[in-house]
């Protein structure tokens, strides 16, 4: 198993063993080439195989068999509804503003591909190791606000302009309790890569440590990333699709694959700070690991969707600032308090 | 040098819209997301019932009724055919009059299975919609039995029932009704019992019980701010009389209570239905009336209560085969005017989740 474990590793070794210095620019160049289109594989199968699975999983929970027909028991009913989407007519609504309409949906689908780079999937298996890994991160996904915002404004409709003014209030709101209930983490490991952060985990997963960090990393996540009790941005009974209301074919699907990598991303980045990333007993490698914790995260958010009602926006607001930021801030508080007094102990 | 200023936002939601009960057109006048005025256009489903009448005749008439208020078929049924044998002094066969009134509280507890369903998709509680709709499906499946259509079931006749239920229906009946108290606690555990659909819906969208009165609103919103009234106590018709059943009432006055409202009435159908069940007679199915139905001239005006409210028939009759007028007072269109004023002061999500609580059918409205 540590073979397996280690395949990464060696695999990485054996392809810049290929070059006379294994250490030269054009290895660098091609490790990464190599790491951007793992992370372009890694986004798209996630997307093929989740909204399949969330079709499947809220099936199961309200007494349904979900999409059965296409394939054996309905696994190319993604590949269809792509085929389905690539086929329809390219529609820009009249009045439009034209770049900031077409230029939205491609935000939407490259953001969460850069925050995927930075997570390690394995024992070296992390496609550009920055030492800002988690500011990195955060930086990022805070821009898929403004994707939302263009395509609210960029459709020239009301419904879309709603949803889009909606995407900024929430998605403004939760960031803050989501940036402060990592920094708990930063503190205990005092750095921003992710790879260390998850070799810190070798002991004990941040989880134990930071048990309210986790709780509110979760809960601002799925606010971040629009879903359910949280997806008043694209709320199908009020704002009939947000901001993507307007959207056709292909432009749209960029949308749905954007929100199901930011997801990812999102189940990712509590895996590798709370759950300990790829770490995990010798039975399975690390990669396994690794994807197990983000599937357990990425079931949990299918599993609240539908089991919770929509919350109201007002209700939002309230409970992002007067609820989250002050328990986020708490726990910065107890964190340093912690280390302080472990320090004491250990030290003196 | 332009000068900045907010504008009312004008949003018009319908007739298409993912959430409106049928087709609906509301103009909502909006500052922000707090809605300043609501303008409901209705007028998309109609077609011309009452004007068809005059060119039916009385039986013709019956699968008309049918298509009122689609989810609670049979009790439009009742309503008709109640109004015609009361202008027409028929007396109906006993166990016609058990079989209509287990149609009729099968279609009750039908409508408000969907009420539930659609109010909980209507905030988004996906699951509780999903359970509803598959608890419906066994009242849809009796009626299917009986008279092979699930939702327009067209089983009464002016004089009593035109179809006698199988004899596999009986132990499916029975089988639901045992099965209800168990589906209605899940509702609870997925939908009432959850601290976000409280929020969502408690102290929203007050309903006194002046307007109530100044509007005439009729039906289980009347029942959720305070007001004891039920046509079937206050002019029991057909058998109900003989029934033991109570009046819900819950003073709440919100959404949640016009929810909630609702679950404690599938639980007073279903006594009723296990009541009825129970004293069955048999015996014919049908009353001596003439083949050629001709009331005397005349008029009558007779109401039940529907699912949605007090439906109403007033016929005006001038001895002949087809009425000379009919016009059907229907709960879902009076209880439609409210829309405005309680929504005043809300935002744009709770006026979806108040519009689905008036319970508003529009091929009742729209006639």
């Amino acid at each position: 198993m540590k073979a397996l474990n280690q395949l990464p590793t060696t695999i990485s070794a054996a392809i810049r063993g290929l070059f006379s210095d294994p250490q030269s620019i054009w290895a660098d160049l091609v490790m990464t080439v190599i790491g951007i289109i793992m992370v372009i594989i890694v986004i798209v199968l996630a997307a093929l195989v989740l909204i399949l699975l969330e079709r499947k999983v809220a099936g199961w929970i309200s007494q349904r068999p979900g999409p059965n027909r296409l394939g054996p028991r309905g696994w190319f009913q993604t590949l269809a509804d792509a085929l389905k989407l690539i086929g329809k007519e390219d529609v820009t609504p009249a009045g439009a503003d034209k770049f900031i309409f077409k230029v939205a949906p491609m935000l939407v689908f490259g953001l969460p591909i850069m925050t995927l780079a930075v997570i390690p999937y394995g024992m070296g298996l992390v496609p550009v190791d920055l030492d800002l890994g988690v500011f990195y991160f955060l930086a990022i996904s805070a821009v898929s606000t403004i994707a939302f915002l263009m395509a609210g404004w960029g459709s020239n409709s009301k419904y879309s302009m709603l949803g889009g003014m909606r995407a900024v209030a929430q998605m403004i709101s939760y960031e803050i309790p989501l940036i402060f209930s990592l920094l708990g983490v930063v503190m205990l490991t005092e750095t921003f890569n992710l790879n260390k952060i998850v070799e810190a985990q070798s002991v004990v997963p941040f989880i134990v440590l930071q048990p309210l960090a986790f709780l509110i990393y979760v809960i601002a996540g799925i606010a971040e990333v629009n879903r359910a009790p949280f997806d008043l941005v694209e709320a199908d009974q009020e704002v009939v699709a947000g901001p993507m209301t307007e959207y056709t074919g292909l432009r749209w699907g960029l949308f749905f694959l954007g929100e199901y990598g930011n997801m990812t991303a999102v189940s990712a980045l509590a895996a590798t700070m709370f759950l300990g990333g790829w770490q995990g007993p010798e039975f399975l490698p690390g990669w396994i690991w690794f994807w197990l914790k983000t599937g357990i995260l990425i079931f949990f958010m299918m599993w609240v969707w539908w089991t919770f009602p929509r919350i109201r926006i007002d209700h939002l607001m309230h409970f992002a600032w007067k609820v989250l930021l002050p328990l986020s801030l708490l726990n910065i508080l107890l964190t340093g308090l912690g280390i302080y007094i472990y320090q004491l102990v250990i030290g003196g | 040098m332009s000068v900045e200023r907010t504008e009312e936002l004008l949003l018009n939601m319908g007739p298409q819209h993912p959430s409106m009960h049928g087709v609906f057109r509301m103009v909502v006048h909006l500052e922000g997301e707090v809605v300043t005025k609501l303008d409901p256009k209705i007028g998309y489903l109609h077609r011309g019932m009452e004007k068809l009448a005059e060119g039916r005749t009385y039986p013709q008439f019956i699968p008309y009724t049918d298509r009122l208020d689609y989810l609670a078929s049979p009790h439009n049924n009742f309503a008709y055919v109640l109004a015609v044998e009361k202008l027409m002094g028929v007396e109906i066969p006993e166990r016609a009059e058990y079989l209509r009134i287990i149609f009729a509280e099968l279609a009750r507890i039908a409508s408000h299975l969907v009420f539930i369903a659609s109010a909980a998709l209507d905030i988004a509680g996906w699951t509780g919609w999903g359970y509803a709709f598959r608890d419906r499906e066994r009242i849809l499946d009796l009626f299917e039995m009986t008279a092979g259509s699930r939702l327009t079931v067209n089983a009464m006749r002016i004089g009593g029932m035109s179809i006698e239920p199988p004899a596999e229906f009986w132990p499916a009946l029975k089988s639901f009704l045992d099965d209800l108290p168990e589906m209605l606690e899940e509702y609870y555990g997925i939908y009432f019992g959850n601290e976000i659909t409280m929020g969502r819906l408690k102290s929203v969208g007050i309903l006194t019980p002046q307007m109530i009165q100044d509007l005439s609103i009729t039906g289980p919103s009347l029942r959720a701010s305070g007001i004891k009234y039920d046509v079937r106590r206050a002019e029991p018709y057909s058998i109900y009389d003989r029934f033991d059943f109570d009046i819900p009432v819950l003073h709440g006055c919100d959404s949640y209570d016009r929810n909630l409202i609702r679950l404690e009435e599938i639980k007073e159908s279903a006594k009723i239905l296990r009541q009825a069940v129970r004293d069955i007679p048999e015996g014919p199915i049908m009353a001596k009336v003439p083949k050629l139905i001709k009331p005397p001239a005349g008029e009558v005006y007779h109401r039940v209560e529907n699912p949605k409210g007090e439906l109403g028939f007033y016929i005006v009759s001038d001895g002949s085969t087809k009425p000379v007028r009919m016009r059907i007072r229907s709960g879902s269109f009076i209880n439609l005017q409210v829309l405005d004023e309680i929504c005043r002061g809300w935002k744009i999500q709770d006026v979806i989740a108040i519009f689905a609580t008036l319970d508003a059918v529009l091929g009742e409205v729209d006639k």
